[in-house]
């Protein structure tokens, strides 16, 4: 905290255009990245639809989410029976792998004994595997959702094997595109890589010839499984809450090494990912991501003097928010602003181990509204964040550079990189060239080269 | 035991068989709607608060606060393509953000406070009160809060009992209406002329308010208040004073019509501004109302002129989409008899229809109106809408955003006809860019190269 400005909660009651999303969303992107899985989100009809219209914004693809689909006498009496029913008709109609429900603020506010109810299922049918969650939206934010059910999932099936040369990876919530980067520079490592979850194919995949009920893609049971066989565990984490961190679960379960890092975004960041992946492997770090780091210092060196001093506001989840933070200091910018729906207590643990930010304002527990002051207040020159930030752009007159999620106004949200030397390279240039777009659309001589 | 893709056809549920018919085979009539959802069918549907949120969302000027915790203020910012040609409140998501303490020692003192700050920051003209589940159940008593704030502030503060369990989309449209309702009979409306409506049911998506009221405007019929496209609360508020009600949407404003019938005695008609047919229905039968002769007049040159000048894009359209097939998959049925007309005049045929929210009446209409054969469907899922387009082997898939994968993913054009399109549909103009739209999505040569059209030889 030494280097940062004391972050205060902002002075106002209502949350206005709010910078976090609900816990059941995060339960139900990690189970779209499990292989055969289908969710039920335990509660009111429109929980389940609301958050399918906002991912597929995103994804642009498929997203079924059933719900118990909850009436007046189902909250009067409770939800066993429409919870059975539902369990029912899924396996029926997408028979899969793995059901996993995440109870939402109704079911839990009414005292729904999930575990009660799932007793009652008649023995006869045959079932897979059901793993709970809990996610009221009163308690945190789509990420603790998020990892909350990634640890479920470990929780449930990780056993203790003998360890093999491989890496259980928990990389948070990252775009498709991000999980097929990080499993590919693991795997160039000679590292098997489970990956929890993987939803890189499922939200992220080709054409049908034929109706797929449940996308082809994920983590396999087996796999969830196996993570207890891993040499190591790597989760990607800007807070870490030990009760809900999966490495630190295998770590105790399992005796495997675990490493919690800051996402790998920006070359410091990077070099401490893939520094642990060589010490894991034993081997140096191959010559393709040298190369790329390469690449990218010199990607720096050209851009640097566009991005020098600019006033860089970020926002978004706490996972991500902090990491852009970082890597916007490490490339020359100033850092005006800081801001997350995320607690007090998670930001703030985040963001006291950044270096670099002794100017920035650092506000959790904030909205839109809060960004908005602050941007305007610091002379805000450049936002990185979701696309959600796009009025506050527009409204300021400066740019905004699209990362993280929901991207709802570009096509491509879904293959956005952020991660890796690869990934850092590739938001650097966005950076700079739309810093130049800018430029461009201000100047009126129209020059072709800058 | 996995998600592997499998052969169609797709399961179909035994709970769901009767709430699916076909065209011509007799049991239409019998068609079951109006239920619950099934749970676990992954219904298309949202829930109570949904249908409220949709039909107030337009309103500008007014404060809309959602009292809850943070997902359903969350997951309806700034969603619906409303245009307003003033304030822009309603594009904000406000909410009380109820967190695990105010569970437990209740929600009305944040609620209070958040509408006092909110208030004296956004000087709204009234305030909206949006429950949701979890206030139904904490007991929270949100009407004592908003009678308090609105008397303290001297502006109407209405609550909006939307709690998303307490039945379905329709009765979250029930509690809108009741919240305009609560608006109106205040006022004076002696200035109000004879020839003036109320447009009910439409929502200005992307400013097809406008569209129709410049119609009006022309035939010389005065508006007095759009419900709820770029509306306004005084407009509201003034509404008892129009001489008639035209519905469109009439699965969410039948009840305001009803109302204002019975309380203000003002009759009402049931219009649709889809389709150049209905579009003309709708102004001629305003224009008969008032049995006005030069009204009527200037409604024929209007309509005259303005099926003239879209016409030739008509035609041109219809030359490459003849003998196409189309499904639609829409909120309200009435909607869709209008999609079944306007395709057809664009030569396509209609095999897969089906809405969220018809009624018995309306799926008798559809029986009527589809050829024998096409696949009538209520509160459809998601595998159900898949395994009928395939069944079908359609060319175009009418829906929402939520509809659009489906669609995508198997190589069938798509045409936004939901709150979030960005192009008006609505009147004249409106099928004209309807036909532009079908047109680009169904011709594009790009599905050539999608694995289930590939190698046919009728692609383009």
């Amino acid at each position: 905290m030494s280097t940062t400005k004391t972050a205060t909660r902002p002075n106002h009651t209502a949350t206005r255009n709010a910078c976090k999303l609900c816990a059941p969303l995060g339960a139900s992107l990690v189970f779209k990245g499990i292989q055969g899985a289908m969710v039920l989100l335990h509660g009111s009809q429109g929980c389940s639809t609301y958050i399918r219209r906002y991912v597929i914004g995103h994804f642009r693809e498929p997203i079924d989410i059933a719900s118990s689909s909850f009436s007046e006498e189902t909250t009067i009496f409770g939800g066993g029976d429409n919870l059975r029913l539902a369990i029912g008709n899924m396996v029926q109609q997408y028979h899969p792998s793995l059901i996993g429900i995440a109870t939402t603020c109704l079911a839990e506010t009414i005292g729904e004994d999930i575990a009660m109810h799932l007793r009652g299922l008649d023995p006869a049918t045959e079932l897979p595997p059901i793993v709970h969650v809990s996610t009221p939206s009163y308690h945190g934010t789509h990420i603790d959702g998020f990892h909350r059910t990634v640890y479920g999932l470990i929780d449930r099936f990780a056993q203790y094997a003998p360890p093999r040369q491989s890496v259980a990876l928990f990389p948070g919530m990252l775009s498709p595109a991000d999980f097929r980067h990080l499993r590919s520079v693991v795997e160039s490592f000679g590292l098997e890589c489970i990956m929890t979850p993987d939803y890189s194919l499922t939200l992220d995949g080709g054409s049908w010839e034929d109706y797929q009920s449940i996308p082809q893609g994920g983590t396999t049971i087996e796999e969830l499984t196996a993570t207890g066989g891993c040499t190591a565990a790597i989760e990607f984490r800007s807070v870490v809450k030990p009760e809900l961190s999966a490495s630190a679960l295998l770590n105790q379960r399992c005796h495997m090494s675990s490493y919690t890092l800051p996402l790998p975004l920006g070359i410091e960041a990077c070099d401490r990912f893939f520094s642990t992946l060589s010490r894991i492997a034993g081997t140096p770090v191959p010559q393709q991501h040298t190369l790329t780091r390469a690449r990218l210092v010199d990607s720096y060196v050209d851009g640097h003097k566009f991005v020098a001093g600019k006033r860089v506001a970020v926002y978004g989840d706490e996972d991500l928010a902090p990491a852009l933070a970082l890597f916007a200091a490490e490339i020359g910018c100033r850092v005006t602003v800081i801001v997350s729906g995320a607690s007090e207590k998670q930001l703030r643990g985040t963001c006291a181990s950044l270096p670099n930010l002794s100017e920035t304002m650092v506000l959790p527990d904030a909205d839109f509204e809060d960004l908005s002051a602050a941007a305007a207040l610091t002379d805000t020159e450049l936002l990185i964040g979701s696309s959600k930030g796009y009025h506050l752009a527009r409204k300021l007159g400066i740019p905004l550079v699209r990362a993280g999620f929901p991207v709802h106004d570009r096509l491509g949200g879904q293959r956005l990189l952020h991660t890796g030397y690869e990934g850092t390279l590739q938001l650097f240039d966005r950076i700079v060239n739309t810093i130049i777009d800018h430029k461009q659309a201000a100047s009126d001589v129209g020059y072709m080269t800058w | 035991m996995n998600g592997t893709p499998f052969t169609t056809p797709l399961p179909l549920l035994e709970a769901r068989r009767p709430q699916i018919s076909r065209a011509g085979s007799g049991d239409g009539a019998a068609l079951s709607c109006e239920k619950k959802s099934l749970a676990g069918a992954v219904s298309q549907r949202a829930c109570v608060f949904c249908g409220s949120r949709v039909v107030l969302y337009p309103v500008a000027d007014a404060l809309h606060l959602i009292h809850g915790p943070i997902g359903c203020a969350a997951y309806t910012w700034d969603i619906r393509g409303a245009l307003s040609s003033g304030p822009e409140l309603h594009r904000m998501s406000f909410c009380t953000d109820l967190q695990e303490i105010d569970i437990i020692s209740g929600g009305e003192r944040k609620l209070y406070r958040s509408l006092l700050e909110l208030i004296d920051k956004y000087r709204p003209k009234a305030a909206f009160v949006y429950s949701t589940c979890v206030v139904g159940v904490i007991g929270d008593d949100v009407g004592a809060v908003c009678t308090m704030v609105s008397r303290e502030k001297k502006i109407p503060v209405i609550a909006v009992h939307s709690e998303g369990f307490k039945g379905t989309k329709k009765d979250g449209y029930a509690a809108a209406c009741d919240a305009l309702a609560a608006l109106m009979g205040k006022v004076a409306t002696d200035d109000i002329p004879k020839q003036s409506i109320n447009i009910l049911g439409d929502f200005n998506i992307a400013g097809e308010t406008w569209i129709i009221k410049e119609y009006y405007r022309q035939m010389g019929v005065e508006v007095v208040a759009t419900m709820t496209g770029d509306g306004r609360i005084d407009d509201i508020r003034r509404a008892h004073g129009a001489s008639l009600n035209v519905v469109q949407c009439s699965g969410s404003m039948t009840r305001l019509a009803q109302y204002m019938e019975e309380h203000y005695g003002i009759p009402y008609i049931r219009v649709s501004y889809f389709g150049v047919e209905d579009t003309a229905k709708a102004l001629y039968d305003v224009a008969s109302f008032f049995d006005d002769r030069a009204m009527l007049a200037r409604t024929r040159e209007l309509v005259r002129e303005k099926i003239a000048a879209i016409m030739p894009v008509i035609e041109t359209c219809k030359r490459d989409l003849a003998g196409k097939k189309a499904a639609v998959y829409v909120g309200g049925a009435f909607k869709a008899f209008s999609l079944i007309k306007s395709l057809r005049m664009l030569g396509m045929e209609t095999a897969v229809v089906g809405s969220q929210t018809g009624n018995k009446q309306d799926y008798e209409v559809l029986q009527q109106l589809c050829t024998p054969g096409t696949i009538i469907v209520d509160d459809a899922s998601t595998l159900e809408l898949a395994r009928f387009v395939l069944e079908k082997d359609v060319d175009l898939f009418i829906g929402g955003v939520k509809e659009r994968p489906i669609a995508y993913k198997l190589g069938i054009g798509f045409c936004d006809h939901n709150h979030e399109r960005k192009t008006a549909l609505a009147g004249f103009e409106g099928m004209a860019n309807f036909a532009h739209e079908v047109h680009a999505t169904v011709t594009s040569p790009i599905w050539r190269f999608v694995p289930r059209r590939s190698g046919r030889s009728e692609s383009l």
